[in-house]
């Protein structure tokens, strides 16, 4: 509440610094707090009432401060920026455009008001510690459907991998012998449940609950909630950690070549591999960043939600908090642990839960301040092999040696969802309709780029380089050609003059043609390093309908001729 | 211990019956909207090709007429009216509706050179060949009568066009003469003429109702102020004038259809130069109309085609075309701003949308919205190389494309020509080109 206490106070203010200067208002206030007369004549009303153009009669309260720079889209360019224009069409075009930007933030900051849901908290009594409050405390206090999301599954095929679907409503777990479970974890429906007979190495969601990937003993299968396996993909061999990236429906594998134990969820992928932390995209074979983190492996790496904050831990006990926006420098906070977690995972709120070998320990905003002491700890009886916090809900997975084990994180999960980005209270044909939606914006895996927002800017190096491209074609001239033939007893001068021309004409040529494969060097240089410019090749379903390339390789051509192909 | 955890009531969050519609909570926070560049960019993307994809302007044609067709009119007030005038002395009412001909009638012995409606849309004046003026009633004739002209008018001097001025009981003809009439009287208020040259198109001022702007032979535009005896302004161009058009929205904004393929976008006040010029025609542009907004120009040429300029914009927004249309002889824009009506010589009136992809009909409210969307988007990454591209690209029958790409060689020709001599001559000695003023021969106040 203290959101509407604060709009009062910023109200007032506003109203005092208007009437103080101007004797307008005065009038005004005092006019209507005198009984009102029936106006004898429009025109005498209309003189009362000073109206101003574009001035609002009254002003809607200021939008708190930490709610508007939530919703902020950055500083903009200023009034005084833009009187360094040259054109004043483009100064008052940028203006406006600055202004619309101004209100689109206010009005996404002020439909705040209309969240219906608070987050979730836990305060311990005077002199205790919420550290020391057990699950079984929790759920007692709580209401009883909220009490029903502890619970434990006991099961014989673990260690157990676990994964929720994004709007945090359907779980799938994973059993290293082969058991695999699907079902919607708060009516606790099962889809299915199946025993592939094998061994399970990771399970993740796709894009909707009705499908799932499974990485077993050799490849990747994809099974639909039936349990029926609609897909086998064999060129993913010997997988060990999977990631499916929702925005641009791609299933990201690290497999055991690679040797690299841990894989997270981001646009950019990163690896954690003897204390580098690596950062990928799919349109290129090189990582597009490699961070030394730690001095011995990096043993669990996880990011949140936000793509700001990355947390990596290694052999050595070690727990770094980086910031990973800035791909430099030092860690925002540096944590010795007390043992080496097997995982980790931020919850939406900016909790960091770690999972030790038989005890998880949740953190609140540690990559903010420094804190000590943890927020919640919960020993659970088999060895963790997994944790995750579920979307939207103030719950998070364990996956054990023994089963399957979900406590309660009060204040962990956001409330308030988008029931266009991710609804646990969807229906079937809401479904089906957010299927097609986000398959129409599927977002094309070139555009993975370390910061996606760059994509609206002006690529101001790129414009330099062809600018300066075209000066260095322009630069290049022919020499002035100097010639004199030798002067031979039988010449005569117009014989010189003929030999004279014919030496010109040549050389002329020849310099044409150096001045066109210079420049052809210039746009080659220029154009390799871009990388949209020329389209590459794949060989995808839909490449028969690609032009053909009529000009084969020479060399080629003349080597299948001499060959008598 | 003070504990909450958060419980969502399905009641709240489903909708209570299958009739109702879904409900839809929003949460505008950014943490929960990750990639948008990209998302909005893809959706972009989209929008531009789904909007070629819908391009599909062409509504119908209105046949009838046994000749070409030389003049076009609208019915101010009314909607779905238009006139059309034939080479062969007929004249047409068409319903554009039901596309369907009212009624037509021989109302010249030859060419029908201009049509005219009065303000208040219930009568109708042509003009024709056979040197007279005939004023007719747009409503049909009582049954058993036959349908006669209300009034003729036999003129001394060849007449080539006529129109009412919007807000006074005047009209103008032109032709060896501009004359100004009153309804009332046979016989002209006032003559003006500049030179010895016939005038060939005339259009009054829809806001300055007594200012006419006329166009000659003699490749210039005059204008005149009916209420002084003489002409105000005349400005000569480098080659004719085929049409003069008034902005509708600013009193002193006219463009002209020129032969030289391009159509002029001036400034009253400050003739000695063009406010835009307009390209993309290969051929000389015969006609234009503003829409009603000003915001917009159609322009038809003798090249078969129709283009779309935008006021400030040197090039056209769209062009249409089809295999059978030939020669545009005239084009109105609709008052609703929806549709443009051309007519061409080879006898057929065509009706296309003036927003090549929009959906005809009302639209649904989240419909609309979503065109909305489409169209923010489409504005904010209209400059991405991609969306141009395809934004830009139109399909254009063969001639246009290789006429349009000789013209440009030239242009480029004429650039380097320019540049070379300027290079080799004493510096000073070779003016710069002014592509907005070079094409005006002479200015006369």
């Amino acid at each position: 509440m203290s959101l509407r206490k604060e709009k009062g106070k910023k109200s007032d203010k506003k109203k005092k610094n208007k009437n103080g200067p101007k004797g307008g208002k005065e009038k005004f206030s005092s006019n209507v707090q005198r009984v009102r007369k029936p106006p004898t004549e429009v025109e005498d009303r209309w003189k009362k009432v000073p109206r101003r153009r574009g001035k609002p009669m009254f002003s809607l309260p200021a939008v708190p401060k930490e709610v508007a720079e939530k919703h902020t889209r950055g500083d903009g360019i200023s009034s005084e920026q833009a009187n360094k224009f040259v054109s004043k069409i483009q100064k008052k075009k940028t203006l406006v455009r600055e202004q619309k930007v101004k209100w689109a933030e206010e009005v996404a900051a002020r439909a705040e008001l209309l969240l219906t849901e608070e987050p979730g908290f836990l305060q311990a009594n005077e002199g205790e510690v919420t550290k020391k409050l057990t699950q079984r405390q929790i759920a007692a206090h709580v209401d009883i459907t909220s009490a029903t999301k502890y619970f434990e599954l006991d099961l014989d095929f673990g260690p157990y991998r676990i994964d929720y679907t994004r709007n945090g409503r359907h779980l799938l777990i994973g059993g290293r012998r082969g058991h695999v479970g699907a079902f919607d974890w708060v009516t606790k429906r099962l889809h299915c449940e199946i025993n592939v007979m094998e061994e399970i190495k990771d399970v993740q969601w796709l894009h909707i609950e009705t499908m799932f990937a499974i990485a077993q003993k050799n490849w990747v299968h994809i099974y639909n909630n039936q349990g029926v396996e609609i897909h086998c993909l064999q060129n993913m061999k010997n997988v060990l950690r999977m990631t499916f990236l929702p925005y641009h429906f791609l299933l990201a594998t690290s497999n055991e070549d690679s040797e690299v134990p841990c894989h997270i969820r981001h646009p950019c992928d990163g690896f954690g591999f003897t204390g580098t932390v690596s950062m990928w995209c799919p349109t290129k074979k090189k990582a597009l960043v490699n961070m030394l983190c730690h001095k011995s492996g990096v043993e669990t790496l996880s990011v949140d939600h936000t793509g700001t904050y990355m947390a990596t831990t290694s052999v050595s006990r070690e727990l770094k908090i980086w910031d990973i926006r800035k791909l430099e420098g030092s860690p925002v906070q540096i944590y010795d642990l007390r043992g080496t977690p097997v995982d980790t995972s931020f919850s939406q709120r900016g909790g960091l839960a770690l999972g030790f070998n038989n005890c998880v320990e949740v953190y609140r905003d540690w990559q903010v301040v420094r804190k000590k002491r943890a927020y919640l700890v919960h020993e659970s009886l088999g060895m963790i092999d997994n944790v995750e916090f579920c979307p939207y809900e103030d719950v998070l997975g364990i996956g054990t040696r023994t089963g399957f084990t979900s406590i309660i994180v009060p204040g962990s999960g956001e409330p308030n969802f988008d029931a266009f980005e991710a609804n646990p209270m969807q229906t079937k044909s809401q479904r089906r309709e957010a299927e097609v939606k986000s398959l129409l914006d599927k977002v094309q895996p070139e555009m993975i780029v370390l910061e996606p927002r760059d994509l609206l800017n002006v690529n101001v190096p790129k414009l330099k380089e062809r600018i300066q491209t075209k000066i260095d074609i322009l630069k290049i001239r022919p020499p002035d050609v100097d010639f004199t033939p030798k002067n031979k007893k039988r010449g005569n001068t117009a014989r010189k003059a003929r030999v004279k021309k014919i030496v010109k004409q040549d050389m002329k040529k020849d310099m044409a043609r150096q001045i066109a494969a210079a420049q052809n060097q210039i746009l080659e240089k220029s154009g390799a390093e871009q990388p949209h410019s020329k389209k590459q090749r794949t060989s995808g379903a839909l490449s028969r309908f690609l032009p053909k390339n009529k000009k084969k390789d020479k060399s080629l051509q003349s080597h299948a001729k001499r060959r008598g192909v | 211990m003070k504990v909450k955890v958060l419980t969502r009531n399905p009641d709240e969050y489903l909708r209570e019956t299958t009739r109702d519609i879904h409900k839809v909570p929003r949460n505008y926070d950014p943490k929960l909207h990750p990639l948008e560049a990209p998302r909005e960019y893809t959706r972009a993307l989209n929008a531009v090709k789904l909007d070629r994809v819908f391009a599909k302007p062409f509504i119908g044609s209105l046949d009838g007429h046994t000749e070409g067709i030389s003049v076009l009119c609208k019915r101010p007030k009314s909607l779905s009216t238009v006139a059309s005038g034939a080479f062969d002395g007929e004249v047409r009412l068409w319903d554009l509706t039901t596309r369907r001909c009212l009624k037509h009638l021989q109302a010249h012995e030859n060419f029908v050179r201009g049509i005219a409606f009065t303000s208040d849309g219930e009568r109708f004046a042509t003009v024709g060949d056979d040197k007279t003026i005939k004023f007719w009633k747009v409503s049909s004739p009582n049954v058993g009568e036959e349908e006669r002209p209300l009034k003729t008018i036999v003129s001394k001097v060849i007449l080539t066009g006529i129109a009412f001025s919007p807000k006074i009981e005047k009209y103008a003809t032109c032709g060896e003469i501009c004359q100004i009439w009153e309804e009332t009287r046979n016989e002209p208020v006032r003559s003006f003429s500049w030179g010895k040259d016939s005038v060939d198109t005339l259009a009054f001022n829809p806001i300055e109702p007594h200012i006419l702007g006329t166009s000659s032979q003699n490749r210039s535009i005059t204008f005149y102020d009916i209420r002084e005896a003489g002409p105000i302004k005349q400005m000569t161009l480098q080659m004719r004038t085929n049409q003069l058009a008034w902005n509708p929205m600013e009193s002193t904004t006219y463009t002209v259809a020129n032969e030289d393929f391009c159509l002029y976008t001036f400034d009253m006040r400050f003739m000695t130069s063009a406010v835009t010029i307009h390209k993309g025609h290969t051929s000389a542009v015969t006609c234009l109309d503003y829409a009603p907004t000003g915001q917009e120009i159609v322009s038809g040429s003798y090249d078969r085609t129709l283009r779309i300029f935008q006021r400030n914009k040197k090039f056209s927004r769209d062009v249409y075309h089809t295999k059978r249309m030939q020669r545009i002889t005239d084009v109105v824009w609709s008052s609703d701003n929806k549709y443009i009506i051309n007519s061409s010589d080879e006898m057929n009136l065509r009706i296309w949308k003036a927003k090549a992809s929009e959906k005809l009909g009302v639209l649904r409210p989240r419909e609309k919205r979503a065109l909305n969307y489409n169209e923010a988007l489409l504005n904010k990454f209209e400059l991405f190389p991609e969306i141009r591209s395809i934004n830009r690209h139109r399909h254009v029958p063969k001639y246009i494309q290789s006429m349009t790409k000789k013209i440009k060689m030239n242009y480029n020709k004429e650039k380097r020509k320019e540049a070379n001599r300027r290079a080799h001559s004493k510096p000073g000695t070779e003016p710069e080109s002014r592509p907005k003023s070079d094409f005006i021969v002479s200015n006369i106040e």
